[in-house]
């Protein structure tokens, strides 16, 4: 065994990416020693997975040093940081569906040759060793698309140690997987980290890699809020307001003031797949007439697929009805049609049109002076879009946006109004301003809202009821006065 | 055992190739019973045939799309006619120019092709056909423009060498794509074409794969037109150069099968054997063979071998 190395494994310091005027990591430091495990969390747009990429060489820093065992790498293409040991667990990957899982595994083994014509046994032997030190010994002759989500994970695995990297990255390690499959992982990931590795884990909350890391380093918005053991992050003021949000002032109706005997929208044991992953596992929800009810998850909880399922975006097993009718069966538009409007988490905005152009397109059914009327009285409810009639969509900043697919959906008057992650990369500033709107609107009309976030503190204040989607399960369902006692320490 | 001898072991039990012998042994027999007609019609077929294994190397496993088959073509095709018709040296020489010209060429075009994402290495090389058309006929002096060019030289005069000519270099041909494409380096090439990223992660040049993947084709490409060139005697940018020539030649790869490199020829072979048989219909044959190259696209992607050795996959 050699004695632990001195100088860390991966040293960042300065690391800065910008993509067009968005600064998406700023100034980021830190260090992974070998045989140490750095948990690199932030909610979704803090900037994590670019620090990631760019410390594989996947995106190339603007400033910035990345040092692998004691070697500048910034700028290099990423083959040849891979080779001076780095390896990197993917999400999402496509590996190659017409081989086999050994020849899947025996490629990552392959020198980068263009002279190698012929198979090697000593590096299909090794492919198998690899293979059943990660558990993947029972399905070698079988294709990728014939096995189950987790050892398709453990493949990518599997690949990634192949060239015994010393720095190894992993992207959500845990996503998609069962409590028992997740447990499998995390010793897996124990072990190559006693091996000597320096192990850099990207998640989005401290909880799902806590019993597994050593130190945890927090980002928000491009930037680092703590750093510290899981104990340490999870106690600073900065990561609670992150997750949590200060003090929140909730203003929710009970439930039994909405006197609707069938509900406006129910969802009942929906079920969604994505290939082999599961996205919903037995989702009922149900929303009343007039209710403002919130959907709280992390990133990848589910959220858009709940949505995307109830606008007939996505096939479902389970069942959904609006006041009493199912909507399975119609199309999408039909559905939006109907009255249900949704707003997207990537906003799908017409860049190249006016916002004027923008609103008309989204009250194209109406009649022209109704049309007039719901616009001058969208403009009072956001002001600054009224200022910005003509000019195109596309050169507005990322709150204005938001701003102006929100008043879209609202051109078409729906009677239900979903709103999927409107805070998504917005600055505090411009998350006030959207926030009062949407209590505007919740106080002087009739609508239906349901909202997604993982921004809790976005998500509380209008809601008169939360449910906690967690690994496309429901986990909580109540009062968003509850919510702080009850719910709060599994979210962090 | 070696390396070199395992893998030679592993070809020998392959089915593919059993039956790949099979009907190229069939095949060398026909000019004992068939038409001196026929056996042209098919030497032109089996030169197509390369074309397209050639074009399935860089869509089959690069995953990129050349729309310019025909400008490595040209290439190949119309160097070994100018220097024959110029100075006549051996007809060797001239091929073997020819391929090379091909190969410079490709490097040219995809050195800074396969920089650029998406579907703007398609685009660069559907320009580069019509920059070579456009040269062709400019430089009339030299290329003899639209009305032709004419070798003095012919490899032979008798349709049954020619034949077997063709024959030969199109299994030869398959024979070394298609190990390519089973290799170790073709491994990497699909795992650089699938999921290019990934494959930089484990270490790979996707660049430098995807290169020699193109000058591969590009060698192919231009010495079975330099061939080709030999046999017809005279080339024009009509019947070397244009794009629809090209789309014949990606038409024959996908309808044979993607990923399959066999597959190609047998569906080159396929289209250039339908449109001669319907010619007697005039121009309804260019529909009904477009018809059916639809039909086999929409609804088996996966092409006519490919249907095949899914079903055997599956049994």
């Amino acid at each position: 065994m050699n004695a632990p190395v001195a100088f860390p494994h991966l040293e960042v310091k300065g690391l800065t990416k910008r993509f067009g005027g968005l600064v998406a990591v700023k100034d980021i430091g830190l260090s992974v020693k070998s045989g140490e495990i750095l948990g690199l969390i932030g909610p979704n747009g803090s900037g994590k997975s670019t620090v990631m990429k760019l410390i594989m060489g996947i995106e190339r820093p603007d400033a910035g040093s990345v040092r692998i065992k004691g070697v500048e790498v910034a700028g290099w293409p990423s083959h040849r940081i891979a080779r001076l040991g780095a390896g990197m667990v993917f999400q999402h990957s496509r590996p190659l569906y017409r081989q086999t899982v050994l020849e899947n595994i025996t490629l990552a083994l392959l020198p980068d040759k263009l002279l190698r014509l012929f198979p090697d046994p000593a590096i299909e032997a090794r492919a198998r060793t690899i293979a059943e030190r990660v558990g993947l010994s029972h399905a070698l002759a079988r294709r990728p698309s014939t096995l189950p989500f987790a050892d398709l994970r453990k493949m990518e695995i599997a690949k990634a140690i192949a060239r015994d990297p010393q720095v190894l990255l992993v992207d959500e390690p845990f996503a998609g997987l069962t409590s028992k499959e997740t447990a499998a992982f995390s010793e897996l990931i124990t072990e190559l980290r006693d091996d000597g590795r320096a192990v850099l884990l990207v998640d989005h909350n401290v909880k799902s890699v806590a019993v597994l890391v050593d130190r945890v380093f927090a980002m928000y918005v491009g930037e680092r809020i703590a750093e510290g053991t899981a104990e340490e992050v999870m106690r600073d003021e900065t990561v609670r307001r992150v997750y949590l949000g200060g003090r929140i002032e909730t203003a929710a109706r009970p439930e039994s003031s909405f006197g609707d005997a069938t509900p406006f929208l129910e969802v009942e044991k929906v079920n969604v797949f994505y290939g082999k992953a599961q996205a919903l596992e037995n989702v009922s929800i149900h929303v009343h007439h007039g209710e403002f009810v919130s959907v709280v998850g992390l990133n990848g909880a589910g959220k858009t697929s709940l949505f995307n399922a109830i606008s007939g975006l996505t096939p479902y097993a389970g069942e959904i009805w609006r006041e009493g009718r199912p909507l399975r069966g119609l199309s999408p538009a039909a559905i939006a049609r109907g009255g249900i409007a949704q707003c997207p988490e990537s906003r799908e905005l017409f860049g190249e049109m006016t916002v004027r152009e923008n609103l008309d397109l989204g009250g194209q059914h109406l009649e022209q002076a109704e049309r007039e009327e719901q616009a001058n009285w969208l403009f009072n409810l956001f002001p600054i879009l009224a200022q910005r009639q003509g000019q195109m969509a596309g050169t507005l900043s990322g709150g204005e946006q938001q701003m102006l697919t929100i008043a879209r959906a609202l051109m078409m008057k729906p009677d239900l109004l979903i709103l999927d992650e409107p805070t998504l990369g917005l600055a505090p500033v411009i998350l006030e301003q959207i926030s009062k709107a949407l209590e505007r609107l919740r106080q002087t009309t009739p609508i239906t809202v349901l909202l997604g976030e993982q921004n809790v503190t976005f998500a509380l204040p209008h809601a008169d009821r939360v449910y906690v989607l967690e690994h496309a399960r429901i986990v909580w369902e109540g009062d968003p006065n509850r919510f702080a006692a009850e719910a709060e320490t599994g979210y962090l | 055992m070696s390396p070199g001898s395992l893998f030679v072991a592993r070809v020998l039990s392959s089915r593919t190739v059993w039956i790949s012998l099979a009907v190229v042994l069939a095949a060398s027999t026909l000019p004992l019973y068939v038409s001196g007609y026929i056996l042209g019609l098919l030497t032109v077929a089996y030169y197509f045939g390369v074309f397209s294994m050639a074009w399935d190397l860089l869509f089959g496993f690069a995953n990129e799309v050349n729309f310019g088959p025909t400008f490595l073509i040209g290439l190949g095709a119309y160097t070994a006619g100018i220097l024959d018709s110029l100075y006549q040296p051996p007809i060797a020489i001239c091929i073997v120019a020819g391929a090379m010209a091909a190969v410079v060429g490709g490097v040219v075009l995809a050195l800074p092709a396969l920089r650029v994402r998406g579907p703007y290495f398609g685009l660069t090389t559907l320009v580069a056909v019509l920059i070579l058309q456009n040269f062709v006929v400019v430089a009339a002096g030299l290329t003899g423009g639209e009305i032709g060019l004419t070798v003095p030289d012919v490899i032979s005069i008798d349709d049954k060498v020619n034949y077997w000519i063709a024959l030969g270099f199109m299994t030869a041909s398959g024979a070394i794509l298609f190990g390519l494409a089973r290799s170790p380096v073709g491994l990497i090439l699909q795992a650089s074409g699938q999921d290019a990223v990934q494959a930089g992660a484990l270490g790979f040049n996707v660049v430098k794969h995807k290169l020699a993947a193109f000058i591969t084709s590009a060698f192919f490409s231009g010495l079975a037109g330099a061939l080709l060139m030999f046999y017809l005697t005279s080339a024009t940018p009509g019947t070397f150069v244009d794009v629809t020539i090209g789309v014949q030649v990606i038409i024959g790869a996908v309808l044979g099968g993607r990923r399959t490199i066999l597959g190609a020829a047998i569906g080159a072979v396929f289209l250039i054997a339908m449109g001669e048989t319907l010619r007697p219909l005039g121009d309804l044959a260019t529909f009904i063979v477009s018809a059916i190259a639809l039909v086999v696209v929409l609804l088996f992607p996966s092409g006519l071998l490919g249907l095949l050795t899914r079903t055997r996959e599956a049994a």
